[in-house]
């Protein structure tokens, strides 16, 4: 009873304290919206208009049709012409544009011996059927650009010669579940509740202990009968409700600005939320009883916050990350939370398929609860 | 239970090279004020957080309302107040928020919090400042709130860590009626200060130098028991005799006051006006008189040195 009226004067306290630091109320909301707004118009793998060249050495009807072709399918915007490839690399070097697209004087006779084109009788010998079109010469340091450029390679030429588009019937059929339209933002605001209520839930938390010593409070607190862990738990809870309030602002404009769907239960996605917002925000506690001030606490933060953008899953696909990457990131509670909230509200996943980021997630927070409380020690010393 | 409140024994503290405190041994009365004094750094806090149970000694022993510390300090904290020697309430609290939080953490009914919360207000004269900032107030307006807060659920002991050092002398004086106000009330206090006048309010007191204590008694028997005369000089040329008279191993110190020269003989010296009046310096028609020693004077002949 005492005990619940200790961690009350703690929670209360610091509500009043959050509620007069119009900063820190002003980035509990600020976070989130522009993060959402950022991240949702701004990363976009799906890539489209890339600057590019052209080096036209036939100077046909052809080759004009064959760039109009492919600047219908929007990968690139045509933007400069070159007399010759010479020209062309100058123009990737000096970042002119990404790549440029080489068309041969002889490209008619090549198109005639395309397969796809299969004019060529007798048929063609394999030297002659395996020369391309034309050639791309692209600028591949960036690998998304690249690889957007090469998705041309099998580009259908059908209609180049006005003949019915022959559908080639692909090897595998593809069926796409949860994001059909293939649209990025479907992944990443998910993905963003997780990154964001890291960034928020550590940052302020890892400064909660650390301030009160800064501030000359501690003296105080400490020769009342609050013991380590109803200080811990008391700091907590305020930003239980904040980082709710995140989710919310977060899914909730999802949902309006770029039609994100729940697909799960709000129950389910409540519950893990719950779980990851006390797993960071205990991680933010013990930050805040190992650092020495402000700045280190600060710079703390960042140490956990940046794998956790990184190796979470967030940016790259956990599978695709090497196995000691993958040891760390599933060390860390983004990790599980971003295959919680993934699941949950793209794929209803119910909470018996995700058991493990589960337990994994309660295992973190007592364990953080139970370090901040033993590193916290009553003392001056 | 011992009529002592608080008893140390060859208590130590050092922090690396520092030594804090060396051997200190103390006995408090019950219901007595009971005065640390001693210049900035001569380890008057760090003695008093020990005795809270804030920092482990070095080595020796305290007992504390019967408690063992530092191993009972838990047990210990509902039953002290401790106002500290920089304000450590929350600046960017009320002052009736900030007295809230002290109640429920020390789990006061909310009957008895608003019950006590309006009774300090009253007391300590806070009625008008309720719903301010504690940030925004006077030195003296924190003062008073910081001791409220310390004694809000009735400790038996109370540690008030130069209590007075950011007030003015007006509010001083108010401080120390309330200090013996609950005094009165049987409430034990232990206090440290650098100002001589308010050492001599106390009951008792320790006199600290370099973290040692030099002398500990009622302020009466400090001054009777000095180890040294003091003598008043009204002459001329009071800097050059200053001077002269610091150089003989028999003189103490001298202090100007104003026209005077005051001036510690030590004991062992039987006639101090006929050996003062035997200098050089000293001309016939220079007036001397013995004068009743002051705490100032127990403290410099004590601890060897000039205070400020
Ligand atoms: N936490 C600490 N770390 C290192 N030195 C300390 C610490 N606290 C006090 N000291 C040193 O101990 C000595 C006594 O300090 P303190 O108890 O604060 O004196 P006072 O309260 O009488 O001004 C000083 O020399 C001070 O520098
Ligand atoms: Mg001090």
């Amino acid at each position: 009873m005492k005990a619940l009226s200790r961690i009350y004067a703690i929670f209360y306290k610091e509500l009043l304290q959050l509620k007069r630091d119009k900063m820190t109320f002003a980035m509990i909301v600020m976070i989130p919206l522009m993060q959402l707004i950022l991240f949702g118009y701004a990363i976009n793998t799906n890539i489209r208009h890339i600057p590019v060249g052209v080096v036209d050495q036939s100077h046909s009807a052809l080759s004009r049709i064959l760039i109009q072709t492919i600047s219908a399918t929007q990968v690139v915007t045509f933007e400069q012409h070159y007399m010759n490839t010479t020209q062309a690399e100058a123009g990737i070097a000096s970042a002119q544009v990404r790549a440029v697209l080489v068309i041969p004087a002889d490209i008619s006779q090549r198109l005639a011996r395309h397969p796809v084109v299969g004019l060529g009788t007798p048929p063609a010998t394999n030297q002659e059927t395996v020369r391309p079109v034309a050639q791309w010469m692209v600028d591949g340091s960036d690998t998304l650009v690249a690889s957007a450029i090469k998705s041309l390679r099998n580009m259908p030429l059908a209609e180049l010669l006005k003949k019915p588009a022959n559908r080639n019937t692909p090897t595998f059929e593809v069926t796409l579940f949860y994001n059909p339209e293939q649209r990025t933002v479907v992944n990443i605001v998910p993905g963003l509740v997780a990154v964001i209520l890291t960034m928020t839930m550590i940052m302020f938390t890892s400064g909660a202990i650390v301030r009160e010593r800064e501030r000359g409070n501690m003296e105080m607190l400490i020769t009342t009968p609050v013991s380590s862990l109803e200080l811990m738990i008391g700091k907590i809870i305020p930003y239980l409700f904040i980082g709710f309030l995140q989710v919310i602002i977060i899914l909730g404009l999802g949902h309006v600005l770029f039609h994100i769907p729940i697909n799960g239960s709000l129950l389910s996605l409540a519950g893990a939320t719950l779980l990851f917002i006390t797993a960071s925000l205990t991680l933010g506690l013990v930050i805040s009883t190992i650092a020495k001030n402000q700045l280190q606490s600060m710079q703390m933060t960042v140490f956990v916050l940046l794998p956790s953008i990184l190796l979470s899953g967030f940016m790259f696909p956990y599978e695709g990350m090497p196995v000691i990457a993958q040891n760390i990131a599933e060390a860390l509670p983004a990790t599980h939370f971003m295959r919680l909230i993934r699941g949950i509200v793209l794929r209803d996943a119910n909470f018996t398929d995700l058991n493990r980021d589960i337990y994994w997630l309660i295992l973190f927070t007592l364990g953080g609860l139970l370090i901040a409380s033993i590193k916290f020690k009553k003392t001056l010393d | 239970m011992s009529e002592y409140v608080i008893q140390a024994r060859q208590l130590s503290r050092n922090f690396g090279d520092i030594k804090a405190i060396q051997q200190l041994d103390l006995q408090v009365e019950k219901s007595q004020i009971y005065g640390f004094l001693g210049p900035n750094g001569c380890g008057k806090t760090t003695a008093i957080r020990m005795l809270i149970g804030l920092l482990k000694p070095s080595s020796g022993e305290i007992e504390v309302l019967g408690l063992k510390l530092p191993d009972n300090a838990d047990k210990l904290r509902l039953k002290i107040g401790y106002m500290t020697q920089n304000f450590s309430l929350y600046y960017d609290l009320t002052v009736k928020e900030n007295l809230q939080f002290i109640g429920r953490v020390y789990g006061l009914s909310i009957n008895e919090q608003k019950k006590r919360i309006d009774e300090l207000l009253d007391v300590y004269d806070l009625n008008k400042q309720k719903n301010q900032l504690a940030g925004t107030m006077s030195g003296g307006q924190r003062q008073r709130l910081a001791l409220s807060a310390a004694i809000l659920h009735h400790p038996e002991l109370l540690f008030l860590d130069e209590p007075t050092s950011a007030v003015d002398p007006e509010n001083r004086r108010d401080f120390w009626e309330k200090m013996f106000a609950l005094s009165d009330q049987g409430t034990s206090i232990l206090v440290s200060t650098h100002y001589m006048d308010e050492a001599e309010r106390c009951h008792k007191l320790a006199i600290l130098k370099s973290g040692i204590k030099r002398a500990d008694d009622t302020p009466e028997n400090l001054m009777q028991q000095m180890d040294a005369n003091v003598v008043e000089i009204e002459a001329n040329n009071l800097p050059q005799l200053k001077k002269d008279l610091l150089e003989l191993s028999d003189i103490i110190s001298t202090a100007q006051l104003g026209a005077r020269l005051r001036v510690l003989v030590k004991k062992s010296v039987k006639d101090p006006l006929d050996f003062l009046s035997q200098h050089n310096n000293i001309q016939s028609r220079d007036q001397l008189t013995l004068a009743r020693p002051n705490l100032e004077d127990v403290f410099v002949t004590s601890t060897g040195e000039q205070s400020t």
